[in-house]
């Protein structure tokens, strides 16, 4: 009996007194500065724990200087925030894949300034159990250079090289072969039935400003345009949504003229400002459609919801109509509506391929490179990353992220 | 005058082309500044411009209105029409509500641009239908293939199609997911690829048609 009593006192004493495992700090807790930033954030690294779980939580505490009063700045749950493939480019990791990251932003909570050191120390929590990691130190600098971004610009002076190389090929062979555009061989069929009907074109430049390449593009092909225009002594109007694309067009319309050798029959009024509100522009190009029915209607550049609008009524007047736009969610509507469509990249063909001018023509070229590249990478990377999962490897990731864009 | 009209634009662009073009590699607080400073800029250069704008389409209308040419009218209307919300704006210190009561230039806004906009806005859908009704006949091979498409992915949209057809949300996505966005992304890398060689050609004057004339005086 006595034995017994023994050995249920011992067995029981031992549950009561047994204290739970305790808590572990985080290891390999460290604070540094955020590489290719502004200099108003610090990344916190810490490894993985086997132990790490929804229900444990992980507290990040900071101050200006380890004696300073601390303030909690963020709280999650101790199995987020790891490292995962994608997140950096193998040339510019902060942390090890598979470790803990956190990158502490500048907040109203607690502002963060570059060259000013600050102390941060972690709390991990697991119900009433809680232990603190060391307090470790940083200072946040901002960057000159972001390194994450390395391939792209290697991938730009590439490609500007390949561009130059294909021009001065272009000027020593001027012969390059150039696949029809039915929409820009239709330009001289348009003008010259205008024309013919005695009825003047319409140009439109897009909703864009002059920051935009689609605009810019728009204004390029206008130069072309005018000089025929010019050249079969045509009216042309060329309504406008903003004062600065009016002010460029304006010279490129009287410069064009002035080339084809017909100064005096420019109009200072062809090219005129209407409003820079949408749909307010939309009704006035729709008055002019059905007041005035030019025979020809030009829609270049970049396009919204007006898109439709405009070239539904132009549809409507009988006009010729011929489009060219890189907004790809209007393109249905030009295909629709319009006689012929420049398919985004034939947007930024059209000035060469109206102008034939072998420098030009040249950097058509150079695309193609650029588009042969863009296309065996596709095939190689698709290949990479699908052996790479089958194999079970992260190997392949060294090449994969060369290609990938980091921010 | 050359040396203005050519040589300094062609520098300014490639100055300010490459500038902006190393800005995006750069990160530090004081590229940040800069292009903040570049769209200030910006915004007041196209402040200054509006009046440019105003000066034109005054001079359009005006000439209209001189000559009396057809629809001059409807000149009269723009000129009634902006000169009344301009005076109207001032007379209400450009505020459209003032202690929660509406301004009579809050009220012009509310009830006539705000519902001339949203009529202009409204009729796209009666266009969208005519031009839906011109694509989707039946008339070649190709476009035999947009109406069957077009008709799986409607019934895939809604709940009633997917009611009646019950796999139509199936092809639906996968005609967008697959089909739709290979195309679309395609015409993106061509776009882009475009963007870039148009962007360079300027940046390095090789394209200056834009800055009015030949290419190589």
């Amino acid at each position: 009996m006595n034995v017994v009593a023994f050995l249920c006192l011992l067995f029981f004493s031992g549950v009561a007194f047994a204290a739970p495992p305790s808590l572990a700090p985080p290891e390999g807790f460290r604070v540094l500065d955020t590489p290719n930033d502004t200099g108003k954030s610090l990344s916190l690294v810490w490894k993985a724990s086997p132990s790490d779980s929804k229900n444990r939580s992980i507290q990040v505490w900071a101050a200006e200087s380890p004696h300073a009063a601390f303030k909690k700045v963020a709280e999650f749950p101790s199995n987020t925030r790891y490292v995962k493939a994608g997140d950096f480019p193998w040339w510019a990791q902060p942390a090890g894949k598979g470790e803990h990251y956190v990158k502490l932003s500048s907040s109203q909570a607690f502002p963060i300034e570059d060259g000013k050191s600050y102390a941060v120390k972690l709390l991990v929590r697991d119900g009433e159990q809680e232990a603190w990691s060391e307090i470790a130190e940083g200072r946040p600098a901002p960057n000159f250079f972001n390194t994450a971004q390395v391939n792209n610009l290697v991938f730009v002076l590439a490609f500007t090289g390949v561009l130059l190389a294909s021009i001065a090929a272009a000027r020593r062979n001027p012969h390059i072969y150039l696949r029809r555009i039915a929409g820009l061989d239709a330009v001289e069929e348009a003008i010259g039935r205008s024309t013919e009907m005695g009825r003047p074109i319409l140009y439109l430049t897009g909703a864009g400003d002059m920051s935009e390449v689609p605009t810019i593009a728009a204004t390029v092909i206008l130069g072309e345009v005018a000089k025929k225009v010019a050249h079969y002594d045509t009216s042309l109007k060329v309504p406008h949504r903003d004062p600065i694309v009016m002010a460029v067009c304006q010279e490129i319309v009287k410069e064009a003229y002035v080339e084809a050798g017909r100064p005096d029959a420019y109009k200072e009024d062809s090219n005129f400002f209407i409003t820079s509100d949408q749909f307010s522009y939309t009704a006035a190009v729709d008055g002019i459609m059905l007041r005035e029915k030019p025979a020809a209607n030009f829609f270049m550049g970049s396009y919204f919801a007006e898109s439709l609008l405009l070239t539904e009524t132009g549809a409507s007047t009988g006009a010729i109509q011929i489009a060219g736009t890189d907004s790809d969610h209007q393109l249905p509507f030009f295909v629709t509506t319009c006689d012929y469509t420049l398919i985004g990249e034939e947007l930024y063909a059209a000035s060469a391929y109206l102008s034939r001018e072998p420098v030009l023509v040249g950097t058509l070229r150079g695309q193609d490179f650029g588009k042969a590249f863009i296309m065996s990478v596709l095939v190689l990377g698709t290949a990479l990353a699908t052996i790479g999962v089958v194999a079970g490897t992260e190997n392949f990731d060294y090449v994969l992220d060369f290609f990938k864009d980091f921010k | 005058m050359i040396f203005l009209k050519r040589q300094l634009p062609l520098v300014i662009t490639f100055i300010m082309g490459v500038t902006f073009t190393l800005q995006y590699y750069i990160p530090h607080p004081v590229s940040e500044e800069a292009i903040t400073n570049v769209a200030k800029w910006m915004q007041i250069i196209s402040g200054f411009a509006l009046f440019l704008g105003l000066a034109s389409l005054f001079h359009v209308h005006a000439v209209k209105i001189k000559r009396q040419v057809p629809g001059w009218g409807y000149s009269l209307v723009l000129y009634a029409g902006m000169l009344g919300m301009i005076a109207v704006g001032f007379w209400s210190h450009g505020e459209t509500r003032v202690d929660g009561a509406q301004t009579s230039f809050g009220w012009l806004y509310d009830y006539t641009m705000v519902p001339l906009q949203g009529t202009m806005f409204s009729i796209l859908a009666f266009f969208i239908a005519s031009a839906a009704y011109r694509a989707f006949r039946a008339r070649s091979r190709e476009a035999s293939v947009l109406l069957a498409s077009a008709v799986i992915v409607m019934m895939g949209r809604v709940p009633l199609g997917q009611f009646l057809v019950p796999w139509s949300w199936d092809v639906t996505q996968w005609l967008l997911n697959v089909l739709n966005s290979a195309v679309r992304r395609a015409i993106l890398i061509g776009v882009s690829m475009g963007a870039v060689a148009l962007s360079l050609k300027i940046i390095l004057g090789i394209e200056r048609s834009y800055l009015g004339g030949g290419r190589d005086q």
